[in-house]
């Protein structure tokens, strides 16, 4: 499991220069600080993890059993609740604020969100099927699934056939991407590559689980 | 403006002169051979500038030896050292692309005149 962890934005993707004066394409999280409102031990919880909150929303907002747990923990009410499972939670307290300084230049990292919903999707984009020709005779079958089966044996579908359907808008992790910069005074995380999710969502920033 | 101006405009370069497609430049480059390094100038005719902020680019086109050679940068890159600019062209369109199809004294671009 994860050591370090932290929560941001997807502000959207933009590219800076490196060192070496090559362009490097980047991610831009912003990551302002975030407030543990729970910490959870295996003694008490079962499992490790801290519970965290970031943004602020109106107190009179609050539904009654929200407005309590933040009060329980003497912590200004956030947007969101968000866990994050870490291996040791023993140097976090209920109040403590988290900022983009837990991750560092160069480091692996690993990051989760929501990605993009892609609604109602045929299986060439939902599951990389090749389709049908484009031509050569082909008629009105260009991204269709072609066959699902045999004949008469099984006479049936088998369970888990790739068919079109919902696709996107699911939990989505991606490994090892490495941190560009990260600065606490900007609240400002920058991560290469691309990250899941649209522009806007939360995500999960953790330290890289298989990288070395 | 941008979501990603606030990390954008940390790379912005404000030393750039203003030209536009026609104009003669001079683009000082910044080689690294080794560990040494010196700099190397480019001198033709900007054909296009293409993007907008931090993604801006601008191509230079030169003959070399008979040969046309065309050198695009990103506007804000840091291994340009300075730009100089040159004459302006009298030109009427934004890509001058029909510059690759003409030969000797057509390809020349004409100077602006103010009158």
């Amino acid at each position: 499991m994860a050591t370090k962890a932290i929560v941001g934005e997807k502000v959207g993707m933009t590219q800076v220069w490196d060192e070496e004066n090559r362009i490097v394409p980047v991610t831009v999280l912003r990551v302002s600080p975030c407030r543990v409102v729970q910490v959870k031990t295996p003694e008490s919880d079962g499992y490790s993890a801290i519970q965290v909150t970031l943004g602020v929303r109106d107190a009179t907002k609050l539904t009654r059993p929200e407005a309590g747990h933040f009060d329980k923990a003497g912590v200004d009410a956030g947007r969101k609740l968000v866990e994050l499972r870490l291996d040791d939670v023993s140097e976090f307290t209920v109040g403590q604020e988290i900022g983009a300084d837990v991750l560092e230049q160069g480091q692996l990292v690993d990051v989760t969100a929501v990605s993009k919903g892609k609604g109602f999707s045929g299986v060439m984009k939902r599951h990389g099927f090749g389709g049908a020709p484009a031509s050569h005779g082909a008629h009105k079958n260009h991204r269709k699934p072609g066959a699902v089966g045999q004949c008469a044996t099984p006479s049936r579908v088998f369970r888990g056939k790739k068919m079109p359907g919902r696709y996107g808008g699911t939990k989505v992790t991606t490994l090892n991407l490495e941190v560009v910069k990260a600065d606490p005074e900007a609240e400002v995380l920058l991560i290469k590559g691309a990250v899941p999710g649209p522009r806007g969502s939360t995500v999960v920033i953790r330290d890289a689980v298989k990288g070395s | 403006m941008q979501p990603t101006d606030l990390v954008d405009n940390l790379s912005l370069r404000d030393d750039i002169p203003d030209f536009a497609p026609g104009d003669a430049l001079k683009v000082h480059v910044k080689v690294i051979e080794g560990n040494r390094h010196r700099t190397q100038v480019f001198e033709g005719v900007v054909i296009r500038r293409q993007g907008a902020g931090i993604r801006e680019t601008f191509t230079v086109r030169k003959l070399s030896f008979g040969v046309g050679v065309e050198r695009t940068f990103p506007l804000h890159t840091p291994i340009i050292e300075t730009i100089e600019v040159g004459a302006k062209g009298d030109v009427r369109r934004a890509k001058l692309y029909y510059l690759r199809d003409r030969i000797g004294k057509a390809a020349k671009v004409k100077e602006k005149r103010f009158t």
